[in-house]
């Protein structure tokens, strides 16, 4: 497994990762693995003691690991690492990182060059994001930290 | 011309933000062509730079962000048509351009030349929140309440890469209106927005959501009478979030927010969007009044004077020359200031093909709109073209030389005022080519006094059920069907885009092409027997409902 850090956080393997159902019964686990069609709400009870959520993309084009992460970060305050992992494309880079995602699980053959390309192609956003901003020029334009 | 009126303009910022956008996708056409980029996973990229594959070539949708250009931006388009297309390009039902012989490797090329007039393709196509349409005579209309543009330059810059919504269940189009004659369709939307002024001299948004038309059209419902502007983005951010996080991704064909809202209902999505804000930063998301105003000084006005006896002068031309009366008739529509008025150029000419222009049209119009409207253009959702700001007293010489390059057809709102789909010429999806009966209709009805005569009927034409051509909404619809082989027209009768919105229905059998025109000919015949003093076809089928329509269409069949 090749982790990619989309931001300053360090990726952090865990050796045992359980699914949203295996939680309750795993006190002692601090990662869990969510599936695409789980509500991120249902972690509320163990937010404390989880250290990694994994979000999954079955197919690079099901966009609902977004709005999962930014749920997590926005709406629980999540603040330990949030990772993806699946089918997902260099070109998604600063879409995820932008949602609130620290960390990708590389899929096979992936050229980590062009992930970071990726990550900084754009030097300014024209919405808000999970990220730190500061207004640049006049309107909507931000420009994040990285 | 020095500044251009009516959009945003770009500033250094903009264009590096666009400059690295084609460096991105130069990248992506790279991989695709050294297969590191499988056909699966290029398709969504691509479609987000406007890049579609039909049925003979790729074609290319260029971004005309709420209708409107400058005649750099037009002689542009007339650029691309000549060097990469064959000289013609196609104005759309979403205000946009599209080319429809472009090669994959030139794509970059042309992304690059349009960056030089700060346009782009961005969102035409895709799972995504598309391009934002708006009043074709915003800024200008006597009836207008607030001019919607620059809301929809918000809406344009805020949807523009959103990190989380640029993989939706389906595509999302966004429409805003600021006046209460609705010119945007706003209920066939997935989110429609009506802006009026607030009492804090703010704006005001009236929101309606799950609107469309395809294969199961519904009229979108209210969500929110009375959205201040501050939470604007907000409101947005959380009706979107609850689709990207419900909406069904196993069917495309009940993937739209459409499908999502009617099975939820309205009250139940509401509470849905409720519980998104009740939980988001809302200051995060705030849409400050400093904001909007940056933006709003960024589009510069017209400033308009005309002299006291504009009015005057242009009823005499009116009174000298009946085909110039005829053309103010349809073609016009009143300015908010004196001596002003909006002209609409029509690209239907008899027998032409609905919204297509040569590379000449497009430089002639270009030259026209600096010499008569500030160098302003803006595109109709019916595919023709607005001036907005042309002096009364000048309006007969706009019209005289827009008569010398087959411009001048006098039918807007009228019968050869025909929106079609580019259907089977182009499409692979279509059952039938639409573009034949199209043409066949506006050489029939081709004449002014003619449809002046019939007065406010619209017909709307699509090759297949995911109706592009709109013809659930058209006074008159016609859809492609294919009958063994063969092409047929199944025809609707009713539907209407404007306020009241409506979805037609059936009148009977589908018809061969041929047939299918005969037919509708005999329909009007009868509408002009049985219609009351000033009553419109759509006033006459209130009236007495489809019967005698019906009976008139398959009288010989």
């Amino acid at each position: 497994m090749r982790l990619f850090e989309l931001g300053e956080r360090t990726a952090k393997v865990h050796e045992s990762l359980v699914t949203l159902p295996e939680l309750a019964e795993n006190t002692d686990v601090r990662a869990v693995l969510l599936d695409i069609a789980d509500d991120p709400a249902a972690l509320k009870p163990y937010l404390n003691r989880l250290e990694l959520v994994v979000l999954r993309f079955p197919i690079f084009r099901d966009g609902r690991v977004f709005t999962q992460a930014r749920e997590l970060r926005e709406y629980l305050r999540f603040s330990g690492e949030i990772r993806a992992e699946g089918h997902v494309l260099p070109d998604q880079a600063a879409f995820l990182k932008r949602c609130g995602v620290d960390s990708v699980v590389l899929p096979e053959g992936s050229d980590p060059e062009l992930w970071k390309r990726q990550l900084d192609r754009f030097p300014v956003a024209y919405q808000r994001s999970v990220l730190p901003s500061r207004p640049v020029g006049a309107g909507l334009r931000i420009e994040e930290e990285t | 011309m020095s500044v251009p009126v009516g959009h945003y303009q770009y500033d250094q910022i903009d264009r590096d933000f666009l400059e690295a956008r084609i460096a991105e996708f130069s990248e992506q056409v790279a991989r695709r062509i050294d297969g590191s980029l499988s056909e699966d996973e290029f398709k969504p990229l691509r479609l987000m730079n406007g890049l579609y594959l039909q049925l003979h070539a790729y074609m290319l949708r260029i971004a005309i962000p709420y209708g409107t250009i400058d005649s750099k931006q037009m002689r542009m388009f007339a650029h691309i048509a000549r060097h990469y297309d064959r000289d013609y390009g196609h104005f759309t039902t979403r205000q946009n351009i599209q080319f429809n012989w472009i090669k994959l490797e030139e794509t970059p090329d042309i992304l690059r030349d349009l960056a030089t007039v700060d346009m782009h393709a961005i969102q035409t196509s895709g799972n995504c929140i598309r391009n934002v349409t708006s009043d074709e005579f915003a800024g200008a209309a006597a009836d207008e309440l607030v001019d919607p543009r620059v809301h929809a330059e918000i809406l344009r810059q805020w949807s523009t890469l959103h990190p989380e919504f640029t993989f939706l269940p389906r595509k999302f189009k966004i429409a805003i209106s600021g006046s209460p004659h609705d010119r945007v369709a706003a209920r066939f939307h997935d989110i429609g927005i009506l802006a009026r002024p607030g009492d804090d001299g703010r704006t005001v948004f009236r929101i309606f959501v799950g609107g469309g038309l395809g294969r199961t059209p519904i009229i979108g419902q209210e969500i929110f009478d009375s959205v201040p502007e501050e939470r604007l983005l907000a409101t947005l951010e959380a009706i979107v979030r609850v689709y990207n996080a419900h909406g069904r991704r196993d069917n495309i064909y009940k993937a739209r927010i459409k499908i999502l809202v009617q099975a939820l209902g309205i009250d139940a999505y509401r509470e849905a969007v409720e519980a998104e804000l009740a939980q988001m930063d809302l200051e995060h998301y705030r849409l400050t009044p400093e904001m909007v105003d940056a933006i709003q000084a960024r589009f510069a006005v017209p400033e308009l004077s005309a002299p006291e006896n504009a009015a005057q002068e242009l009823a005499n031309r009116q009174r000298e020359n009946p085909e110039f009366d005829l053309w103010v008739r349809s073609n016009t529509h009143p300015h908010r200031e004196a001596g002003h008025i909006i002209a609409v150029v029509s690209l239907k000419p008899a027998g032409g093909i609905p919204g297509d222009a040569t590379s000449a049209q497009m430089d002639r119009l270009a030259d026209l709109a600096d010499e008569y409207s500030f160098g302003e253009l803006r595109i109709t959702h019916l595919q023709n073209i607005v001036l907005g700001h042309v002096r009364q007293d000048r309006l007969y010489d706009l019209w005289s030389s827009l008569k010398e390059v087959d411009l001048a057809s006098a039918n807007i709102g009228l019968i050869g005022d025909i929106v079609a789909c580019p259907g089977l010429d182009y499409c692979a999806l279509a059952n039938a080519r639409s573009i034949p009966i199209a043409q066949k209709l506006g050489a029939r009805f081709g004449d002014a006094s003619l449809q002046a005569e019939i007065g406010a009927l619209r017909i709307n034409i699509s090759g297949c059920i995911n109706a592009c051509g709109h013809h659930h909404a058209g006074h008159i619809g016609l859809l492609g069907v294919d009958k063994r082989g063969e092409e047929f027209f199944q025809i609707t009768l009713g539907g209407r885009a404007e306020n009241g919105a409506s979805i037609g229905t059936i009148l009977g059998p589908a018809l061969p092409e041929d047939d299918t025109v005969d037919a509708i000919a005999r329909l009007v015949d009868r509408y002009l027997g049985i219609r009351k003093d000033g009553e419109t076809f759509l006033d006459t089928l209130d009236r007495l409902g489809d019967a005698p329509f019906k009976e008139a269409a398959y009288e010989t069949v």
